[in-house]
């Protein structure tokens, strides 16, 4: 029983951040068919903002939510440097540029702060655990599961039940036709991009959180992680995003119960042999967006 | 098809005039730099392959050139040294030991083989989940590389191989490559799989096997990155899997596209334009170090400018500096053009 508790609140709370990330993703990729490469490094922002104002004494709460400003910024940033200039040109073209962005801000990273592990600080509540049902949990976790269930419910409101959202998803199913009918293009992609630089804010409070310190190269990891659930879930489906971050976080978590210390090392090599089978069986992802319209 | 022959004598021309003008220069530093950037052309023209023919975003390439240097240097590593420098390998591969040109072809064709395998199910897909399953397949080469200890030596650096590269071997190797590209480029895969790149409906519709198109130029062009890694392996002698990630695929990226993805003469231009300008660079960092007084090293600076000049490229010319036509094509263009003139 311990166990089962423990396994689900596992999968439920890398599941949780895993969907924000993808999600993250998928708001870019919907309307604009765009991938971001530069999504990893919203996250490092986040953690290095929460760095550089440690030495300010302000209360961690408000670190948090400067640091959420932060990738906004940052996300906000990204759409005007990498993609605006380019957006009407290949696809390639835009591919590239945000990944030289990411680059970019990397390499910034290293240069102006340093190439070593920074402390990030962090409530104490962060490394405290509790028993639930005779499985010990860090109460992170549960915050994860908390935040996760919050902002996907308040995501799921912005995008049925606002104007805001309305357009996005009309903007993401034919942006041709909704520029059209009135939508304004370049606000609902700058709206796009500070929402997924939202997302990557939280996602990285939560990320840095379980590990404490913060690199040059911490967005890597949440980057591919937020790649192959969208790759799972379906490009262009934002239900898909949530559906493959969950299904990856169960991937994962069994694998890291069931392989042996020698195989455990593969992991990463396991779960992507595992996407790309279920690649061979559904080449469009579990869940297919809407009908794909022309990009800008 | 007279301009192919064109382009490929002048890139071989040109190939040979770095490899001829370092050794007259006869400075040890300049025939490092010259002999890194004809592994580089090597590499850069086996991504172009795939990249420049297909379209498609490739970021598993330096993976394959990962899996190139190691088989080169399993089989390669003298006997006696093999129980210092992999102690963990199979007892039935410690007495293998061949020759460098037989274990390059080695390498290459298990780099292919590989690629074979894992990219069949991947060419179905297209745009951004391709891109995106192609940096999973780089993550994955990395983490089998980095932690398959028996023939890798683990995160470790695994010295001990043979130095056989050097510049004559490299301009060979990069001609060849130069040759072989073109002559895909031009062959009836090379056409339809271009068609597939301008258009990927229009080209199905006449017949076009898109993904099987695209397997093949992606078994051609991991063909050549194990070669380019079993070529740089003998050069470096000794390395560790972290030379065979983001950095390295930054690097041939920008080249590929500053250069023009869609073009041999492109891939090469591209090569010797940025390997100048990261040397130069390299060196600008090196003297701020030297010169700088405690305040921390200087990291990261060359990245950044090639960052940005990768961001302006992509703004101002997103094709590159040959975006269509070959030097040949240009120059036998550019001679019409005069002759029928008045």
């Amino acid at each position: 029983m311990a166990f089962t508790i423990q396994f689900v609140i596992d999968v439920l709370s890398l599941g949780g951040a895993y969907a924000l990330m993808a999600l993250g993703l998928v708001i870019i990729y919907g309307i604009l068919r765009l991938v971001n490469f530069a999504y990893g490094e919203l996250i490092m922002v986040a953690g290095y903002t929460m760095f550089l104002a440690s030495g300010s004494g302000l209360p961690w709460i408000v670190m948090a939510v400067l640091a959420v400003a932060m990738a906004i910024l940052f996300g906000i940033l990204t759409d005007y440097i990498a993609f605006r200039p380019v957006r009407a040109k290949s696809v390639t073209a835009v591919l590239i540029t945000s990944f030289a962005f990411s680059n970019l801000l990397q390499n910034a990273a290293l240069l102006f702060i340093s190439p070593r592990p920074r402390n990030v600080p962090l409530p104490a509540v962060f490394s405290q655990t509790v028993s639930i049902g005779g499985a010990i949990t860090p109460v992170r976790n549960l915050i994860t599961i908390a935040a996760s269930i919050v902002l996907l419910a308040a995501v799921a409101f912005l995008m049925r039940r606002t104007t805001l959202g309305i357009a996005m998803r009309a903007a993401a199913t034919n942006f041709t036709m909704a520029r059209m009918l009135g939508v304004p293009a370049n606000l609902i992609i700058s709206s796009a991009f500070a929402l997924s630089g939202f997302l990557a804010g939280v996602v990285g409070i939560l990320w840095i959180g379980r590990i404490g310190t913060v690199v040059p190269g911490i967005g890597l990891e949440p980057l591919l992680v937020a790649f192959i659930a969208t790759v799972i879930g379906g490009m262009r489906s934002l239900p898909g995003a949530v559906v493959g971050g969950f299904l990856l976080a169960l991937i994962d978590t069994t694998l890291n119960y069931t392989l042996s210390q020698d195989l455990l090392k593969f992991r990463d090599a396991f779960t992507f042999s595992l996407v790309i089978l279920i690649l061979l069986w559904r080449p469009e992802g579990l869940i297919k967006g809407p009908a794909s319209g022309q990009r800008t | 098809m007279k301009h192919s022959y064109l382009t490929a004598l002048l890139l071989i021309a040109v190939i040979a005039l770095i490899a001829v003008g370092s050794q007259l220069l006869g400075i040890r530093l300049y025939d490092r730099i010259a002999t890194n950037l004809l592994i580089s052309v090597v590499l850069v023209v086996g991504l172009q392959t795939f990249m420049g023919n297909s379209g498609l975003l490739s970021f598993s390439h330096i993976g394959f050139m990962g899996l190139g240097a190691y088989t080169s240097a399993v089989l390669t590593i003298p006997a006696q040294m093999k129980g210092m420098a992999l102690p963990d390998l199979y007892a039935f591969m410690t007495v293998v030991e061949v020759s460098p040109l037989v274990a390059m072809v080695a390498a290459g064709l298990v780099a292919a083989v590989v690629a074979a395998v894992v990219s069949y199910p991947l060419m179905r897909l297209s745009d951004a989940a391709a891109v995106i399953t192609s940096f999973a397949l780089l993550v994955v080469l990395y983490t089998v590389m980095n932690n398959w200890s028996a023939f890798t030596n683990g995160p470790r650096t695994l010295f001990g191989l043979p130095k056989t590269t050097d510049m004559p071997i490299a301009a060979i190797v990069a001609a060849v490559v130069v040759v072989v590209a073109l002559l895909f480029k031009e062959s009836r895969t090379g056409k339809l799989l271009r068609a597939s790149r301008e258009d990927e409906v229009a080209a199905a519709a006449l017949g076009a096997n898109i993904p099987r198109l695209r397997w093949r130029a992606f078994i051609l062009a991991a063909f050549i990155a194990g070669v380019g890694g079993a070529l740089w392996g003998h050069f470096i002698t000794s390395f560790a899997p972290k030379a065979f990630y983001l950095k390295e695929t930054f690097l041939i990226i920008t080249m590929l596209v500053i250069g023009g993805a869609n073009t041999v003469t492109g891939a090469v231009a591209g090569t010797i334009l940025v390997t100048f300008a990261y040397e130069g660079l390299r060196g600008t960092e090196g003297a701020l170090n030297a010169t700088s007084f405690g305040a921390g090293q200087v990291v990261g600076l060359t990245e950044i400018v090639l960052a940005l000049a990768m961001i302006a490229v992509m703004i101002l010319k997103p094709g590159g500096i040959f975006p269509n036509r070959e030097i040949g094509h240009i120059l036998i263009r550019a001679r019409r053009k005069k002759e029928t003139a008045p």
